[in-house]
């Protein structure tokens, strides 16, 4: 198992220099020359100059590209044309607010999806199987955007109890825990947790399902233990893979909070990708997707080794 | 036309196995390590030893279905891949195998016809042509083709799918058929049949087997001679008769006295094998058997016995320090052992 | 051998009194027609089809003709069943023609990612080694991007437009349909059918089209459907942050953008196109779930 993990660890990094090398290829792969990507077409002649000497698009590209990953490495993203901020700042405080959502929805995304899904097990076949599964599969095939905007028109337009957009009073940007912040966040987090909830619920319920039929749990049965005893089993032989799940949509909640976050205009990452799209602000660009992607590949990291510390049985190559 | 049909010589297949950080090769499974046979034209070679002793590894390496680390198969005087000798494709034209697994040895998305009539249409011969051959070789093993040639595997009982798997080697015409634990699966009243069928096959076409079983009984059955397997080795190899009547070899002679079904009469005092086989990772040194050996002693531990000869005019010969004279064992006279 | 009987051995098996032998495919067939809930949503899928190929008949009004009178009429005005948009569209008539290019930006992605991550894929299961391992890693690379974040990375980068949505989600599906075609290659090939085959001298491609490709289709295919029930939601997506179809081009996801700005005014019109998105995507779900189980397969 150390051997396993060590040489998952190992394998982060190819996997984050392939990363990086894609997004290095962003540049390259917009239309026109890669200096109209970084630099305004109105710039001065002598920032043009400056900035060729400073990205080295003078010199071949693996040198380029070395060159960017040696700044990216400081956290040096560039400045963003757009906002005259640096990129790392901006990336900053949106990364903060986008874990936020991300959190938030996976925290009731795995509460409600074990719950929803432990039922579905264990009352198999049933009516409340059938509905469980239904809204299961509801979930992971909702467009959240428009689960996003369906909620803004029942909670805010028509009922008016909620927020639409925003983070805050007054376009506030950063995090404090009062009750106006919590209210901004009710409905984001409740778009974003459906898929998670959808996920979770359908694992769950195959996992339950499969360990009731298990023969150690009708062992137990048989022995009569009591039906709060075999919960705890049970549970014990689900935790592996709901963990598993739940960490891995904490991931897919950091990538599709972008369209969400574009729907109640939250101040995170999303919102920075929505700028840099509509700019065209490739340094942005590169900056936010470089550091989500590495916290996801961190995030599959954390989770293949919890899960070989946690479930050694597992069968891993 | 010459008496030996097939000839292996210095046969080698380690398997690397991968781990470590790395992901490296951390060590090697010696499956079948250093092996010489020949096989005699019509005669059936038995192949036996416990699970895990390389017997696989070998009718594979006959097949060529997986390359040898060394060494040299001769098919009819001709060694197979080389210049001057005769291509892996020639030679698997006239040399065929039947697997263990009748299940998963027949692709389930063809209907068995389809299956059988695949080599020949490979060789050229045309597709209905191959269809016909097909349906005259599912009456030859025992299946009316009116009721299963359009049938798919999972239409057709494990004894049904082995016949099927028997008639898709022989629609080649070839000369040797390689029968790897072909029998093995199947309940014994049905495995009485195929083996029955297989004999009337052999006398029909003129076949030669190399018949692979874990099981003593149905070698014995079947075969002309036997060879004995042990961790990746040839340990005895000769006529039926011989091996089992005076086993030369102590792994043999367990091997022998384990036999469910043997007349009480003839069974040996010899001790009966315990525990499973080394890991044939590390195999012990000098002779493999020693560690399980009733008889070891230090020259075991320090000189490899060799298979004296492999000759078809031997009758036979096995590997063991107990039956050379010059080799320094306390006991060389294997005739004289308790039996 | 005592113990073995000496029966002659070709007396024909007792299997032969099943004479109506199914196939695999026909037990498929009836697996699906007892399936009541994949049939609906086969008929669903079918209309929406069809509907967006035959926009030209069934649509009621020009989608693209404004009515500066008629601008965010509530669902049920005379005249405009579900109302009209911004710009007084009709929107019956646009949701049914946004079909068109909703559909095709949805499932040609994944029609492309088939072909090449297929091939990919069945190239590295059946060659194995090193090969696999080169083909492979790339993939894994390409995995480590959510999937959402990797469309939006491409598509930012390459600008708006159809084509260069195609070409993004393209991109985002080719690794996971690589990798499940590789994973089921790769078991494939260890089979004895497939060792008998080469055992028999046919060559790689030959076994490759009689014996891989019929095993792997399946759940390939099937996976494949699921994909594009994800694809429809993230091309619309696309189109919804403005890197997709452009106005006044209709588009379901598009749509719901421009008419994001009305929620105060006509809110449920503005929400109409995410149900057909809802709809389609959900239908390509369940059809795929359905076909699965009717298949055998997992996955
Ligand atoms: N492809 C392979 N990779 C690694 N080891 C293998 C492989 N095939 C067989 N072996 C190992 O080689 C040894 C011999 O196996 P095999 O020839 O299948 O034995 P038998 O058929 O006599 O039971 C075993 O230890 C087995 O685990
Ligand atoms: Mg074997």
């Amino acid at each position: 198992m150390v051997a396993y993990i060590i040489r998952r660890i190992l394998y982060v990094i190819p996997i984050a220099l392939g990363v990086s090398v894609i997004i290095f290829g962003l540049v390259h792969i917009a239309p026109g020359d890669p200096l109209n990507a970084v630099v305004p077409p109105d710039a001065p002649k002598e920032t043009v100059e400056l900035l060729i000497k400073a990205y080295g698009f003078d010199k071949p590209l693996p040198v380029q590209y070395l060159i960017w990953l040696g700044k990216a490495l400081e956290g040096d993203f560039g400045i963003s044309y757009a906002t005259g901020r640096t990129v790392s700042d901006a990336i900053a405080s949106g990364v903060v607010n986008t874990l936020i959502l991300a959190v938030g929805g996976i925290f009731i995304g795995t509460i409600m999806g074990c719950l929803i899904g432990a039922l579905a097990g264990y009352f198999q076949g049933s009516w409340i199987d059938k509905l469980a599964t239904g809204f299961a599969i509801a979930g992971v095939s909702v467009p959240h955007y428009w689960l996003g905007l369906v909620l803004v028109i029942i909670f805010s337009v028509e009922l008016n109890v909620l927020p639409a957009m925003g983070m805050g009073p007054g376009g506030s940007t950063s995090w404090t825990w009062d009750s106006e912040h919590l209210k901004h966040l009710i409905l984001p987090v409740i778009t974003l947790s459906v898929i998670p909830i959808g996920i979770i619920t359908r694992s769950v319920r195959a996992t339950i399902a499969e360990i009731l039929t298990m023969e150690f749990i009708q062992t137990l049965e048989a022995k009569g233990l009591r039906k709060g005893h075999i919960f705890t089993h049970v549970a014990k032989n689900a935790a592996p893979t709901v963990l598993a799940v739940s960490g891995l949509q904490v991931g897919y909640l950091l990538g599709g909070s972008i369209l969400v976050e574009t729907v109640f205009s939250w101040p995170g990452t999303g919102f920075l990708l929505n700028d840099a799209i509509f700019r065209r602000d490739i340094p942005l660009l590169q900056g936010v997707i470089l550091v989500l992607a590495m916290f996801f590949v961190i995030l599959n990291l954390i989770v293949d080794i919890a899960q070989s510390v946690i479930d050694p049985r597992m069968n891993r190559s | 036309m010459s008496e030996t049909i097939l000839e292996v010589q210095k046969l080698k297949k380690y398997f690397p196995i991968k781990g470590g950080i790395l992901n490296q090769t951390t060590a090697e499974v010696q499956a079948v390590d250093v092996i010489d046979f020949v096989v005699a034209r019509g005669e059936t070679l038995g192949i036996v030893g416990e699970s895990g002793c390389g017997k696989s590894t070998t009718a594979r390496l006959l097949m060529q279905l997986i390359k040898h680390d060394d060494g040299e198969i001769i098919f009819d005087g001709y060694a197979v891949g080389k210049s001057g000798g005769i291509t892996t494709r020639e030679m698997r034209k006239r040399m065929q195998m039947v697997f263990q697994d009748s299940y998963s040895s027949l692709n389930p998305r063809l209907p068995v016809e389809s299956s059988i009539a695949f080599g020949p249409i490979v060789h050229g011969v045309n597709k209905s042509a191959a269809q016909k051959k097909a349906r005259d070789l599912l009456i030859k093993v025992g299946l009316n083709p009116e009721l299963f040639s359009r049938r798919y595997p999972h239409e057709l009982s494990g004894g049904q799918r082995q016949r099927v798997n028997i008639a898709r080697a022989l629609a080649l015409e070839p000369e040797v058929l390689i029968l790897d634990e072909a029998v093995s699966a199947l309940d014994k009243s049905v495995e009485a049949q195929v083996l029955n069928l297989l004999m009337d096959l052999k006398a029909e076409f003129k076949l030669t087997f190399i018949f692979i079983s874990h099981d003593l009984n149905v070698v014995h059955y079947i075969s002309d001679r036997v060879l004995v397997m042990y961790l990746g080795r040839v340990v005895e190899i000769g006529d039926v008769s011989a091996v089992y009547n005076y086993p030369k070899h102590p792994y043999t002679r367990a091997l022998i006295s384990a036999m469910p079904s043997m007349d009480p009469k003839k069974r040996t005092e010899a001790v009966p094998l315990v525990g499973d086989p080394p890991n044939p990772i590390s195999p012990p040194s000098g002779c493999r058997f020693r560690t399980r050996c009733p008889f070891s002693e230090d020259i075991c531990a320090i000189k490899e016995p060799i298979l004296i000869h492999t000759d078809l005019k031997k009758r036979q010969s096995s590997a063991c320090h107990m039956g050379d004279p010059d080799s320094g064992h306390s006991r060389t006279n294997l005739n004289g052992l308790p039996k | 051998m005592s113990t073995l009987s000496t029966n002659s051995s070709k007396n024909l098996d007792a299997g032969q009194i099943i004479t109506d032998s199914p196939s695999y495919w026909s037990s498929v067939r009836s697996n699906l027609k007892n399936d009541p809930v994949t049939i609906a949503f086969a008929l669903i899928l079918l209309s929406l089809l069809l509907s967006a190929i035959f926009a030209d008949l069934l649509a009621p009004l020009d989608p693209y003709k404004t009515n500066m009178l008629k601008r965010l009429k509530p669902i049920g005005t005379e005249g405009f069943l579900l109302g009209a948009d911004e710009l007084g569209r009709d929107m019956l008539t646009r949701l049914i023609y946004g079909g068109r290019l909703s559909l095709l930006m949805g499932i040609s992605p994944v029609v492309a990612a088939l072909l090449i991550g297929g091939l990919l894929g069945l190239t590295a299961g059946f060659v194995g080694g090193k090969v696999n391992m080169s083909i492979m890693r790339v993939m894994d690379v390409f995995y480590a991007f959510p999937s959402v974040l990797l469309a939006i990375a491409i598509s930012g980068a390459l600008g708006a437009g159809i084509f260069n949505a195609i070409i993004s989600l393209t991109i985002v599906f080719i690794p996971p349909i690589a990798r499940v075609t590789e994973s089921v290659t790769t078991q494939i090939r260890a089979l004895d059918y497939v060792e008998a085959a080469r055992a028999s001298g046919a060559k790689s491609l030959t076994i490759i089209r009689v014996h891989i490709i019929s095993n792997v289709a399946g759940p390939v295919f099937v996976y494949s459907t699921s994909l594009i029930s994800v694809s429809i939601i993230l091309s619309s997506g696309l189109s919804f942050l403005g890197l997709g179809t452009e106005p006044p081009q209709p588009e379901w996801g598009l749509m719901l953008n421009t008419l994001r700005q009305s929620i105060y005014v006509n809110p449920w019109v503005a929400a109409l196109p995410g149900v057909m998105i809802f709809l389609t995507s959900l239908s390509f779900n369940m059809m795929s779930d359905g076909i699965r189980s009717a298949m055998d397969i997992k996955l």
